[in-house]
């Protein structure tokens, strides 16, 4: 093992940035932003780790990942161990290095984030999954016997891939039913190129189906099979069929022609490659002056994507101000350097149109805020007589998604609470009826990755032990 | 998929009438749970866009599906282009909900255009119902008159016109439907075909208080609600073609609304179909 540099060193390197593509450059192309650490980058960064134990890093990690142990085999230049110290527990490392919260999660928790210097473990999952993928680094798995078990997995989203990838290790045969024509769920259709690459998300997958596992495309649970089918068909089902339908703020002119969803401008974009029509048959229209509204992650993807798109100008306009806006800290910053404009304390009350259904316009009304709702932030309040339009010729609507009840509709006796989202047991992901569980954004709203990768984890424990109960009372 | 239980190999295919298809589809799962008035959403290569297309017939016994499609834009240009034999890169359905067919007594379904193979498996369920189906079908021309045998099968009486009165009677499907609603206690009218159409018949069956069922062929993209492209306002609220329709009562949708949004792409849906036409 390589020598640890000096505490006193260490306390005092600054963390290492990770590159960037100039912004000038980078607003004209889908290629990722932050281009990756050197080998050199992530030693000097690795280098910096305290080694904590027990390492408060790893509470903040909802997958819990065995941070110290693998930033350890880096500094120890063997990456590949790194890479399998971090599989132990997350399955998509290439993704969550990239995709994943750190600064409220596992950086937010680690000791030097008091003097406001935390490892980067983020960028370190990155390189070590990056390093890993360039050569070539495989799991190798003990061969387990075939338990002639036969799971069906509805979505093809972290959860649904997760799930899949752990019972296939476990030796039970997974069918993965995804709506679709390609797999990877939101990682496919939603997130952009340049925040994560296709060609990741794509490695992911084979990762997967080498392990046995199939993926059916074009199959709409609910419609061109029912869940209670896939129950009489596989011995157990996993529901990971996320959170996607698009809400909307019932406001009147929200049905013009140029209002778009996120989820539709994103899934033209994404999945459909419209930004390279007419190559790609799909069309994606975009304004001279655009306003996205909300301030998550999505209306940033948005935001950003409409700016690569070629739209003049781009306002996301958010009812609070910038210190409640849900997006992370490094995505709001990124789309300000773009050139992404921010109009706080601003709630859409209507959209105009012309006689052919062009938007023309937003009405809104300015906020103050008031005092702490239930979640805690101040609740915004309109200020009277503040009305004003905004003159913007597109509007994206990027307010959240909600659960779509084709799945449930059809799965007899499986419980779901008021908003249509699968009630399960916190432990297992055991849904009321025997045999189906469910994970990921269908039983949490829309959360985040790693907590679809974790649900995902738990779920297939608890399948693969009620096989193994089903088995036994059987035979 | 090849090589998995969803095959999309087209097995037969015909021209019904100029720049009009009809093609089988071999895809088991769909044709085992599609109901008249469903839907299906295909793409012809990975390049492809994603468009709807109205399941025309089924037969779970072969494992088929039957769609009828004109030739309007680049992937219908495309579709028609290929063969027996060849693969469809997507094909997902049924999508929709189906029609509710019920006893209604005398009823009456109109179909423009490549309506008429929409119309037609509402028709046949309506018959085999035990309704009395008047059918009202018509095209521009008598060439493009397509699927008039099938009709007649399933039809207590059938009208057919043409624009041009070269076959039928002379003139729309929706004067056609005035005449019949002034003539028979009409319960219930089921309408498809072009936007404008469905709209106008609308007008026709309103003085009557006739409760008629349009068929709307929104700009689609998921076809299950995830997208919200699909968008239509109904009775003043907003609802997905692909999960709440197709079918709405025509009566309570926005029809001025539903025009401009199929007109969203019309200046890329051009360009593409220009491109596609030069290049082949
Ligand atoms: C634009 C965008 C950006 C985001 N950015 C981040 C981020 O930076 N970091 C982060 O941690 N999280 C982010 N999220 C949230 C994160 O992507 C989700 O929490 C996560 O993907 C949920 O995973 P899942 O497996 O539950 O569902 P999903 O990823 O939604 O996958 C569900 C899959 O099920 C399929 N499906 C749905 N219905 C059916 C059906 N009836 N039959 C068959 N298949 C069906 C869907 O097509 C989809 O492929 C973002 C989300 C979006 C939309
Ligand atoms: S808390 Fe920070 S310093 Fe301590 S082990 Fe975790 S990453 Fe390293
Ligand atoms: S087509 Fe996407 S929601 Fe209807």
């Amino acid at each position: 093992m390589a020598e640890m540099i000096p505490i006193k060193e260490r306390m005092s390197r600054s963390p290492r940035p990770m590159p960037e593509q100039e912004v000038k450059e980078r607003v004209r192309n889908f290629d990722e932003v932050p281009l990756g650490y050197s080998k050199e980058d992530a030693i000097y960064e690795a280098q910096r780790c305290l080694q904590c134990d027990p390492p408060s890093c790893v509470n903040g990690c909802p997958a819990e990942v065995r941070i110290p142990e693998f930033i350890r085999k880096i500094v120890d230049e063997d990456f590949a161990g790194a890479y399998l110290e971090i599989l132990k527990t997350n399955s998509l490392p290439a993704v969550c290095g990239r995709v994943c919260p750190q600064e409220t999660q596992c950086q937010m928790a680690c000791v030097l984030s008091k003097r406001g210097k935390p490892i980067a473990i983020g960028n370190l999952e990155r390189f070590v999954a990056d390093w890993a993928m360039k050569h070539n680094v495989e799991e190798k798995h003990e061969k387990v016997k075939k338990s002639g078990k036969r799971v069906a997995v509805v979505g093809s989203g972290p959860a649904g891939l997760t799930c899949a990838a752990d019972l296939a290790k476990m030796g039970h045969d997974v069918t993965i039913f995804e709506a679709l024509h390609k797999a990877g769920g939101v990682l496919t259709y939603g997130i952009p190129e340049f925040r994560l690459p296709k060609r990741i998300v794509k490695h992911e997958l084979e990762k997967i189906k080498k392990l046995g596992v199939e993926i059916k495309t074009d199959i709409v649970i609910g419609l061109t099979k029912g869940v209670d089918e896939l129950r009489d068909e596989f011995d157990a089902v996993f529901l990971a069929n996320g959170a996607g339908a698009p809400q909307f703020l019932n406001i009147p002119g929200e049905n013009l022609n140029d209002v778009y969803s996120a989820n539709e401008f994103l899934t033209r974009c994404n999945l459909m490659s419209a930004y390279r029509f007419p190559e790609f048959d799909t069309p994606i229209k975009i304004g001279k002056k655009i306003a996205v509204i909300g301030a998550g992650n999505v209306a940033m993807d948005v935001a950003r994507t409409a700016l690569r798109l070629g739209a003049g100008e781009v306002h996301v306009v958010y009812r609070r101000t910038r210190e409640e806006a849900p997006a992370r800290l490094e995505e709001i910053v990124r789309a300000e350097e773009e050139g992404v404009q921010f109009d706080f304390l601003t709630l859409p009350v209507r959209v105009l149109g012309d006689a052919k259904g062009n938007v023309v316009g937003m009405e809104c009304v300015k906020m103050k805020l008031g005092e702490p709702d239930e979640s805690g932030r101040r609740k915004p309040i309109a200020i009277e007589g503040s009305n004003f339009i905004m003159q913007v010729d597109m509007v994206i609507n990027a307010i959240g998604t909600t659960a779509n009840p084709i799945v449930s509709r059809s799965a007899t006796d499986v419980r779901t609470d008021k908003r249509g989202y699968f009630i399960v047991d916190d432990e297992t992901c055991a849904t009321s009826k025997k045999g189906i569980f469910a994970g990921g954004d269908i039983i949490r709203g829309s959360a985040t990755v790693i907590l679809a990768i974790g649900d995902g984890k738990r779920a297939a424990k608890a399948i693969d032990k009620y096989l193994s109960e089903q088995g036994s009372k059987d035979h | 998929m090849i090589g998995g239980i969803l095959t999309n190999r087209i097995i037969y295919k015909k021209e019904l009438a100029p720049g009009i298809f009809l093609m089988d589809v071999e895809a088991p799962l769909v044709a085992e749970k599609a109901r008249a008035g469903q839907f299906v959403i295909l793409m012809t290569g990975e390049k492809g866009e994603r468009i709807p297309i109205t399941i025309a017939d089924y037969d779970p016994k072969r494992g088929t599906v039957r769609m009828v499609f004109q030739v309007v834009g680049k992937t219908t240009a495309e579709l028609s282009t290929m063969k027996v034999g060849d693969t469809l890169y997507s094909f997902v359905g049924p999508l929709g909900r189906p029609s509710k067919i019920d006893k209604y007594g005398t009823v009456a379904v109109v179909g423009g255009g490549t309506g008429v193979a929409s119309i037609y498996p509402i028709a046949r369920a309506l018959n085999e119902a035990g309704n009395r189906v008047i059918s009202i079908i018509g095209a521009k021309t008598r060439n493009l008159v397509i699927m008039e045998e099938e009709m007649r099968s399933v039809s207590a009486k059938v009208v057919v016109t043409t624009d041009d009165g070269s076959y039928g009677k002379r003139g729309f499907v929706t004067e056609a439907l005035r005449e019949v609603l002034k003539e028979e206690d009409v319960k219930k009218v089921w309408v498809v075909g072009p936007a404008i159409m469905m709209k106008v018949a609308c007008d026709v069956t309103r003085p009557y208080n006739v409760e008629t069922i349009v068929s709307l062929n929104a700009i689609m993209v998921d076809g299950t609600g995830m997208c919200g492209t699909c968008r239509v306002t109904v009775s003043g609220k907003t609802k997905f073609t692909c999960v709440d329709g197709p079918e709405f009562d025509g009566h309570s949708v926005d029809w001025d609304e539903f025009l401009n949004r199929l007109n969203r792409y019309r200046a890329q849906e051009q360009l593409a179909f220009e491109l596609h036409k030069r290049r082949s």
